[in-house]
């Protein structure tokens, strides 16, 4: 399959997901929805970097962060509508990945994994320090209550999360199916032989890092909107870094699918959580999942299926 | 006129305090065959690594088909028709063999040329480089279910893949049983007669001598002989440096 007829694949279903959710017609489906969507997105930006060039990024939250801060930027400075915003979030989120990329590109394993959580660290501390975007106190975003055509603004914030993930997991398969994804796929496996082969490891690894960083911050772009305050704890929260390292490697690491069935499944299960437990509960169960994971089916659910699938068929072939 | 492939002049490298390569100098006509030997830790594999650009920051200069490749990283000479073959194999574990070997047509051929490859003809060319090496039925298989000899073979095609004009085998033969080496060393003169200047570094006597229509020999950073094997082996500084005194 091209990677456009994929596109619509992904168009037509996520058309169906609306027209579902509009017949429930509950805004709590909406609202529950528009989080699961944007682990979505987070999970699969995670994975472009993580699970393809093997590179693990904890920063995650940062660009996310970022995202969410250029909104409430902009929101202050020039208000512009949240497409818009979408666009200017991944620019410099992505120039931040590209300039991440830079200065660590020597580091390999668990070294760049430091100084992904380093750079979030940094990047905190200079927005509470921002008095602009509201510093430590945070800042209140009015969303409008309704918009044309489509009514409820959270109806509106959850059709852009979901238009989000479309371009995030047609961006992933046409990756994996591109001389591109040959390129990460043996960055992950072995650098010197991929230089050896003619493969730029370099560039690959900075492309990587730039669109990873501009998934995540387009993904935080519409955050304030839906949260209505932004605080840097909560832009920066542990949970996105953890979710979006966790959710891939619970649905598998190798293909576009496992960052989408593990953020379905681990933000499924984390708002059933939230609402009928506690929502602290969460990080406990992204914890027990992933040591669970790593143990029984370190591939994740869809490397665990490819693995049963071949057995199969290995079992039916002397036969 | 310079009918020279490869040029090396005055190559040295450090690491900290020990001389690893002591003002190498080496000249590789196109369409020769080299052997190049030297007892372990003499600096082979060190040579290797400066000539395809893996270590940088050596003293002196290499020039490839008419041109100083100071600076050019490892991925750069490749395109420019350097290839190597790793003393180890380093395959790409999570890919099919075909894939492996797809690799080189997607980012050096395909670089290279103005017309790109469509996938049938790089899966075409795959499938031709891996009947070369024998291992046509192989394609479907990941590394790790190859055999040793056929791991060498992997690496081979590989390097061939990226179409060099000239070729590094870096003991492309260690731990082989007798027939496999000479399996090894016709696929190499093979390669060679295809016009494709090949280097040799191999600790096996039999297939360098076989092989190579002129021995280089390395010992301690240093090169001590140069010229036809059947000289060579009988030189007394070779003799000293192999058989100790």
């Amino acid at each position: 399959m091209r990677w456009g007829a994929f596109f619509l694949v992904a168009l037509a279903v996520a058309a169906l997901i609306f027209g579902c959710a509009s017949a429930i017609n509950n805004d709590y489906v909406f609202f529950a929805g528009y989080t699961v969507l944007q682990f979505i997105v987070l999970a699969t930006a995670w994975n472009i970097l993580g699970g393809y060039t093997g590179y693990v990024n904890f920063g995650s939250a940062a660009f996310f962060a970022i995202g969410a801060y250029s909104t409430v930027f902009f929101y202050k400075f020039y208000p512009m509508p949240i497409p818009v915003l979408i666009l200017i979030a991944a620019v410099i989120s992505g120039l931040i990945g590209l300039g991440m990329g830079y200065l660590t590109l020597r580091l390999r394993g668990a070294f760049f994994a430091i100084a992904t959580l380093a750079l979030a660290v940094v990047l905190q501390t200079l927005i509470v320090n921002w008095n602009y975007v509201g510093g430590s106190r945070g800042a209140y975003i009015i969303r409008p209550s309704s918009v044309d055509y489509i009514g409820s603004y959270v109806h509106y914030l959850f059709l852009i999360m979901l238009a989000l993930a479309v371009v995030a997991l047609t961006i992933a398969y046409a990756i994996e199916h591109s001389a591109l994804g040959y390129g990460f796929a043996t960055i992950r496996d072995d650098e010197l032989a991929a230089e050896a082969s003619g493969v730029p490891t370099l560039k690959l690894k900075l492309i990587a890092t730039t669109l990873s960083g501009a998934l995540m911050g387009m993904a935080g772009a519409p955050f304030p909107y839906y949260i209505g305050y932004l605080q840097p704890s909560s832009a920066f929260g542990l949970e996105y870094a953890v979710n979006s390292i966790a959710m891939p490697i619970i649905g598998g690491t190798v293909s576009w699918a496992g960052p989408l069935v593990g953020a379905i499944l681990l933000g499924t299960l984390q708002q059933y959580v939230t609402v009928t437990i506690s929502s602290s509960v969460n990080v406990l169960i992204v914890g027990v999942l992933l040591v669970a994971f790593v143990v029984v089916a370190p591939n994740g659910i869809i490397g665990l299926i490819t693995s049963i699938a071949r057995r199969g068929r290995r079992e039916r072939k002397p036969a | 006129m310079n009918a020279n492939l490869l040029e090396v002049e005055r190559l040295g490298k450090r690491f900290g305090g020990f001389v690893a390569l002591d003002g190498i100098d080496l000249a590789v006509a196109a369409g020769e065959r080299v052997g190049l030997i030297g007892p372990n830790g003499s600096g082979k594999s060190t040579l290797v690594n400066c000539l395809c650009g893996t270590l940088g920051n050596y003293s002196g200069a290499v020039r490839f088909d008419g041109r100083d490749v100071a600076g050019l990283t490892a991925h750069q000479r490749t395109r420019l028709g350097m290839a190597r073959s790793f003393q180890l194999p380093r395959p790409f574990a999570s890919m099919t063999v075909a894939d492996n070997v797809r690799v080189p047509l997607l980012y050096t051929v395909n670089a290279r040329h103005a017309p790109r490859l469509t996938g049938e003809a790089v899966a075409a060319r795959a499938a031709e480089l891996l009947a070369l090496v024998g291992l046509a039925d192989k394609g479907g298989q990941f590394p790790r279910d190859l055999t040793q000899v056929e791991m060498r073979k992997l690496e081979l095609a590989r390097a061939m893949a990226a179409d060099p004009k000239l070729l590094i085998a870096d003991e492309a033969m260690a731990g082989l049983s007798h027939s496999e080496v000479e399996d090894i060393v016709a696929l190499l003169i093979r390669l060679n007669e295809g016009g494709i200047t090949v280097i040799l570094i191999e600790h096996i006597m039999r297939a360098v001598m076989t092989f190579s229509q002129r021995l280089v020999v390395l010992v301690s950073g240093k090169k001590i002989a140069d010229g036809s094997p059947s000289e060579v082996i009988r030189d007394k500084e070779v003799e000293r440096a192999y058989l100790g005194q």
